[in-house]
């Protein structure tokens, strides 16, 4: 065997486990939702074959979980960036080495308790008998945290946050630090440093960390349901519902098919965004 | 007549210390404008710890360093008139060339318009004959590129000295001669000091017009290149810079640094000497590889031993020669077809020297030496 043969068969090997899986249990579904997505509903559920955008023309139906989710998720994404900066920045560049090891495993330490769990724990917190109930207790006016908006940010946030600060804590510790010096030899004040260097070297890990949450909050279904209620509810809710509650097959099947192609539409923008700024094209900050 | 507008730098006291361990002992000394001095020693020796303090991106634990007769306590490395080339040139790898040239220009307050800015980053990229290269991006240059490119984001903003931190240490032989040279003109053009780091003793020499020898956090030597050469201050610079053969020695009569000795296979001769040695006293003698004369074996009383390796450099060639009681030294001499042939190992060889080359240090110098500071000032 030629070693060219050799190597394409060493590669053909690595790859083939990972592919099969992705074959089998990405892009058959994928096909079988598509499919489903131009079909019809069966009269008692399920689904029954068709041709028809029908589903897809009906999308607008479901527009307010589009809307939470469309808001909400990047929204969500957008504030855990500007709270897990600070904090990987201090990780990567302020504290003591000799601590950081234990504060890098303080963040990771709450995913080894389920989130289900853990955003139960916010339920009672928000809920009738948590803040509200205190508030009352010293003489404030009532209010309500659960089942808002704000309640489901927080608990995306909450989630989320560690989610963030890895990606962006690596890329910080990675930088080479001469750069900084570089900049201030060269009069750059310590402000003007963090937006022409730190930052801009930052910027790949910033975008690893918001496609990250992006993606996964896109489909989130688990904060909205305990936080939300049945109030704000994501595209994520609106699939469980239709799946498994009206059996409505085509039609989960078109806004799963929109979603994707929502996502692969805002990634592609983050991409091109990163791509510009730490690019070659310099994109003056300041 | 040497004021305190002449001078660019100047140490006073300058200490650093971390933790236990002391980087730096007090040191004093003073660069004039335009110089170009060279920090030479061996790795740790506290040579890039002092370039840093001059930056600004360390703080001496004690004494003060001036820039231009100011106090530079507490002033932050951007707002010290110097630049630096950074070894490895930190070169900013998001910005192309013209962008990391610009980078110092872009901090300047008030700000310049954009088309002084491309102006005299056109006119830095020519003066490191990287003229047309501002669009490349920094991973695209080879070594040499990129070290022009630090050297002219460094000079763009006209500093009054220019610190050098192992410039031409990652760059080939080649390279580095012509670097060297570039080095040098550029210096002179512009009338800059130019501050260099380097472990390179050959750099140093060849480059600077003042070399500053540092040696466990201390200023051992400082002065000319051929005054270092020639004349140096102690055993340590004597074998750092340079090669050079070491031989055992003893003191039989020292008149005002100039004795007579007595070296370990018997023979009598006459050395300078530095340092406080009286007869008696155990010496190490120093004697360059071209200090030694090679010629035929005449008999007699001279030096004499067998070649056992040629090294042919070229113009010249080195000979390690076995010579009994001494051991092996080494000699430089030129090439020539007609030595050629008479110098060959396992021949048998004479060699002489001038009375005046042996140079004697005291043999336990590193230890006597210590002292508390290194006073030296050089006034211009």
């Amino acid at each position: 065997m030629s070693s060219a043969a050799r190597k394409r068969l060493v590669t053909a090997l690595l790859l083939a486990p990972a592919a099969v899986w992705l074959f089998l249990f990405l892009v058959l579904p994928f096909i079988a939702i598509v499919v489903f997505s131009l079909g019809e509903r069966a009269p008692a559920g399920g689904y029954q074959p068709a041709l028809t955008l029908a589903q897809y023309a009906n999308l607008p139906a479901r527009a307010a979980a589009f809307w939470n989710t469309l808001v909400l998720a990047p929204a969500g994404a957008l504030a855990c960036l500007l709270i897990a900066y600070p904090v990987a920045y201090y990780l990567a560049i302020k504290v003591l080495p000799q601590r950081r090891l234990l504060l890098v495993a303080l963040i990771i330490i709450p995913f080894w308790t389920s989130l289900l769990i853990r955003t139960y724990a916010w339920m009672y917190i928000l809920g009738g008998r948590g803040i509200p109930a205190f508030l009352e207790l010293v003489g404030l006016p009532d209010v309500r945290l659960i089942n808002t908006p704000g309640a489901v940010l927080l608990g995306i946030v909450y989630g989320y946050l560690p989610l963030m600060i890895l990606p962006i804590y690596i890329s910080l510790e990675r930088l080479d630090r001469r750069l900084l010096e570089a900049s201030a030899d060269l009069g750059a004040t310590p402000f003007s440093t963090f937006f022409s260097v730190t930052l801009r070297l930052s910027l790949p890990g910033m975008m690893t960390g918001f496609s990250l949450v992006l993606i996964l909050l896109l489909g989130e279904y688990l904060i909205p349901t305990l936080l939300g209620g049945g109030k704000v509810f994501f595209i994520g809710n609106a699939l469980v519902d239709l799946f498994l509650q009206s059996r409505n097959w085509p039609f989960g099947s078109a806004i799963a098919v929109a979603l994707v192609g929502i996502a692969v539409v805002l990634l592609l923008a983050a991409n091109r965004i990163t791509a510009r700024l730490s690019g070659a094209r310099q994109v003056d900050l300041l | 007549m040497a004021g305190q507008q002449t001078l660019d730098i100047e140490f006073r006291g300058v200490s650093k210390r971390y933790g236990d361990v002391t980087a730096v002992h007090p040191t004093d000394f003073a660069v004039p404008k335009g110089a170009f001095i060279a920090l030479l020693g061996p790795s740790g020796c506290g040579k890039t710890t002092c370039l840093r303090m001059i930056g600004g991106f360390e703080q001496p634990s004690s004494g003060q360093v001036l820039i231009g007769g100011a106090d530079m306590a507490d002033v932050p490395p951007y707002r010290r008139p110097v630049n630096m080339v950074f070894q490895h040139y930190a070169l900013f790898p998001h910005f192309d060339v013209s962008a990391n040239v610009a980078y110092g220009l872009r901090q300047v307050r008030p700000r310049l318009t954009s088309s002084e800015i491309a102006r005299r980053t056109a006119d830095a990229l020519a003066m490191v004959q990287l003229a047309g290269f501002g669009a490349r991006k920094v991973h695209e240059l080879s070594g040499g590129q990129q070290q022009r490119v630090a050297l002219a984001r460094a000079l763009v903003n006209r500093p009054s000295v220019l610190l050098l931190d192992e410039p031409l240490a990652a760059l080939d032989k080649k390279l580095r001669t012509d670097m060297q040279i570039e080095l040098q003109n550029l210096q002179r053009e512009l009338g800059i000091t130019f501050v260099l780091v380097t472990h390179d003793q050959e750099e140093a020499l060849s480059m600077s017009d003042v070399v500053c020898v540092m040696n466990g956090g201390r200023i051992v030597q400082l002065g000319a290149p051929d005054e270092i050469y020639d004349r140096p201050a102690d055993r340590f610079v004597a074998a750092f810079v340079g090669k050079t053969n070491f031989l055992d020695g003893t003191v039989l009569a020292n008149a005002n640094g100039a004795a007579r000795l007595r070296l370990s296979n018997g023979m009598e001769v006459s050395a300078r000497v530095s340092g406080d040695v009286s007869a008696g006293a155990d010496v190490a003698v120093s004697l360059r590889p071209e200090a030694l004369r090679l010629g035929a074996p005449a008999g007699g009383t001279g030096l004499s031993g067998i070649i056992r390796n040629r090294i042919f450099l070229g113009s010249t060639a080195e000979y390690a020669i076995e010579v009994p009681l001494l051991g092996t030294l080494l000699a430089t001499a030129d090439h020539s077809a007609a030595q050629s042939d008479l110098l060959r190992p396992g021949d048998p060889v004479a060699i002489s020297f001038n009375p005046g080359a042996p140079l004697a240090f005291p043999a336990s110098d590193n230890k006597t030496r210590q002292r508390e500071s290194s006073h030296v000032q050089i006034v211009s």
